[in-house]
């Protein structure tokens, strides 16, 4: 085991496949950093540093820069993946979507399923996301509510480091296209990572990072760690909580949830996307649909409000899931009669 | 550089399916048989075919909505596409994608594109891959007057200009994007392939309606996008959509006599016919007998994609993933 940081995991999980596999290429506005500049290439390594000295490493062929061209690139690694690459692109932030979609919704989605399952993508799609830097409304969102429901994508979202590493070789190996959702505040949160060369977590299989039989949390991304807090505080009390890490939203392990709701009967989903068409309402609703003779409570959503994200500080806060009001949510769902 | 009797006998068949392939299909979509939205590339034979004349299934193309003609002069099956258009499960695609859908890559055929500039992108990636490989082949995106309004197209050119992709830009200029007039639709004065220009690419230009330009014009273009380290290149040819721009399009935006004037002045393949026999290259009866032989083919084609198996609905939940 290595102790690493959330970021150093991306990247070296990157720089071990290039190493492993010569298809693997990256490409990305500032992936290297400097190019046309005095200060010469490898000026950046990536605005979150997870692709820092790859270029020097693998060379130009295998790590591109690219312009400020969000279409563009999603479009080439899609192009890069038709043609038998294995495409790591990145878009710098996640809320930049908007401006490729149409290569991410219609094109490498779809592929396969509009050529008659002839055909292989094996793209992988990285983005940061997430509130919690006052980036305000166009550099802090979530994006797994858009991108779970397109079919034909697999979504992603590690809370931890020792994830990053295991989530992502299995991204890069995987023969159908990946998005691949950092948060950008758990870029420096340190963890035990696996050394092995070959750590893969398969994807639909959630991981329980706290155990109890009293109430259900589920959650993935930097609000994990919250809803650990409040597990650890219920626990002080004799309050057992499953704590449910998705990491992957499409596939999504529904067993999991409805194997500890059966045992709990109460659920509450913990979801950094606003309320409507979100991963707590799908999951609500998936558990109201499937267990719902072994509901003890309605299953509560914990979500921002139906808002953009907000700019100040005390907006932010204000607008964020925390972990007060995650322990609100769940001693309401426990105190329902 | 003359072409040997046999090149230029399959260079003819391969526009003659296309035509007479799209010709049928304006027949049975008028009878309601085949479902869906068609667009037809017949007038345009001349550029599909003399572009992909010079390819290899290791050179990669992309297509539009307008497609046929891409797929079929790159070698898609034509009982595949014919099958695939009906939607039967026999289809190129299993009937999943239909008319603007159709791909083969294997044969280098990066797919037919039911979005409008959506295809530029891709082949900058499938250029990049081949600059990677450095064997000298390329990708090719195919896009018309109207793709050459969206912004991917523009990002699309600018990153394989930065990027030294081992991408071709063939612009298609049939003078209507959809409905709308090119001189009103396309800003920079008349033309596309100086808009390609400005990128930093170097452009030819060709007539369209005529293969043989066509041809020798792709010669000069892919002698240079194939050295490595030369990166792109774009190319316009002006060429002439026969049909509308969807199969049962009034084309209420046509001059007086317009299609009648193209048919007559402008068809690739009446201009080949009359060049090949006025040379003495080939003979009428060599043409009458490749046309006789591509109907058949078509017949035969339209016979077994109504006969084949329709998709069940069990269907409808294979090939979104490879696993999951």
């Amino acid at each position: 085991m290595a102790r690493m940081m959330y970021r150093e995991a991306v990247l070296s999980t990157i720089a071990e496949e290039m190493e492993r596999d010569p298809n693997v290429v990256v490409l990305g506005e500032d992936v290297v950093g400097g190019n046309g500049t005095a200060g010469g290439p490898e000026a950046i390594g990536g605005i979150w540093s997870t692709s820092a000295g790859l270029w020097g490493k693998f060379g130009g062929d295998r790590v591109i820069d690219t312009p400020i061209s969000e279409s563009a690139i999603v479009g080439a690694a899609a192009g890069l993946a038709l043609s038998g690459k294995r495409p790591v692109a990145e878009l710098m932030f996640a809320d930049f979507i908007g401006v490729s979609l149409d290569q991410i919704w219609n094109q490498i989605a779809k592929f396969r399923y509009m050529f008659g399952g002839k055909t292989k993508c094996p793209a992988v799609i990285r983005m940061a996301w997430g509130a919690g830097y006052n980036a305000a409304a166009q550099h802090s969102q979530a994006a797994h509510q858009i991108l779970t429901g397109m079919p034909g994508l697999k979504v992603v979202m590690p809370s931890t480091p020792a994830d990053v590493k295991g989530l992502l070789r299995t991204a890069i190996r995987d023969d159908d296209p990946v998005i691949f959702l950092e948060h950008k505040a758990l870029y420096g949160v340190k963890g035990e990572v696996p050394d092995d060369k070959d750590f893969m977590i398969p994807f639909g299989h959630a991981r329980l990072s706290r155990a109890g039989n009293d109430v259900t949390i589920v959650s993935t991304g930097l609000l994990l760690g919250f809803c650990e807090a409040v597990a650890d505080k219920l626990a002080a009390e004799g309050i057992g909580c499953d704590v449910i890490d998705l990491r992957t939203t499409s596939p999504i392990d529904e067993e999991a949830i409805l194997d500890s709701v059966e045992v709990t009967g109460r659920l509450v989903v913990v979801d950094e996307a606003p309320p409507r068409c979100s991963l707590s309402s799908d999951i609500c609703s998936m558990v109201a649909e499937k267990a719902f003779a072994s509901l003890k409570a309605p299953p509560l959503g914990v979500n921002p409000p139906h808002t953009p994200v907000p700019f100040a500080r005390e907006l932010e806060t204000a607008y964020l899931p925390s972990i007060p009001k995650i322990e609100a949510a769940v001693r309401k769902v426990l105190s329902y009669r | 550089m003359q072409l040997s009797r046999d090149q230029l006998l399959r260079a003819y068949r391969q526009m003659k399916v296309i035509r007479e392939f799209e010709e049928r299909l304006h027949i049975d979509i008028q009878t309601g048989e085949i479902a869906g939205f068609t667009h037809l590339y017949c007038g345009q034979e001349a550029v599909a075919v003399g572009v992909c004349e010079h390819l290899s299934t290791d050179d990669k193309i992309v297509s539009t909505h307008r497609g046929h003609g891409h797929c079929l002069a790159k070698g898609c099956d034509v009982d595949g596409m014919m099958a695939e258009i009906w939607g039967s499960r026999d289809g190129l695609c299993k009937g999943k994608g239909g008319s603007m859908h159709i791909a083969d890559v294997d044969k280098g055929m990066l797919g037919a594109n039911g979005i409008v500039g959506a295809g530029a992108p891709i082949a900058v990636g499938a250029g990049i891959a081949c600059k990677i490989d450095g064997k000298g082949h390329v990708a090719i995106t195919f896009s018309g007057d109207g793709a050459c309004n969206q912004g991917t197209t523009f990002e699309a050119m600018n990153m394989a200009v930065v990027t030294k992709a081992a991408c071709i830009f063939v612009f298609e200029n049939n003078h209507y994007s959809e409905h709308t007039g090119f001189e009103y639709a396309v800003g920079t004065n008349k033309d596309i392939a100086s808009r390609a220009e400005a990128f930093g690419m170097k452009v030819w230009r060709g007539d369209g309606t005529d293969f043989f330009s066509v041809y020798e014009t792709m010669r000069e273009v892919l002698d240079y996008v194939r050295v490595p380290g030369n990166g792109p290149a774009a190319v316009e040819f002006d060429t002439e959509r026969f049909f509308g721009h969807f199969e049962g399009d009034p084309q209420r935006y046509r001059g007086p006599g317009e299609l009648d004037r193209i048919r007559e002045t402008r068809d690739c393949i009446k201009k080949f016919r009359a060049s090949v026999t006025g040379a003495g290259l080939l003979t009428d009866a060599d043409i009458d007998a490749v046309d006789a032989d591509v109907m058949d083919a078509i017949e035969n084609a339209v016979t077994k994609a109504k006969a084949a198996p329709r998709p069940t609905p069990e269907d409808v939940l294979e090939d979104v993933y490879i696993s999951y």
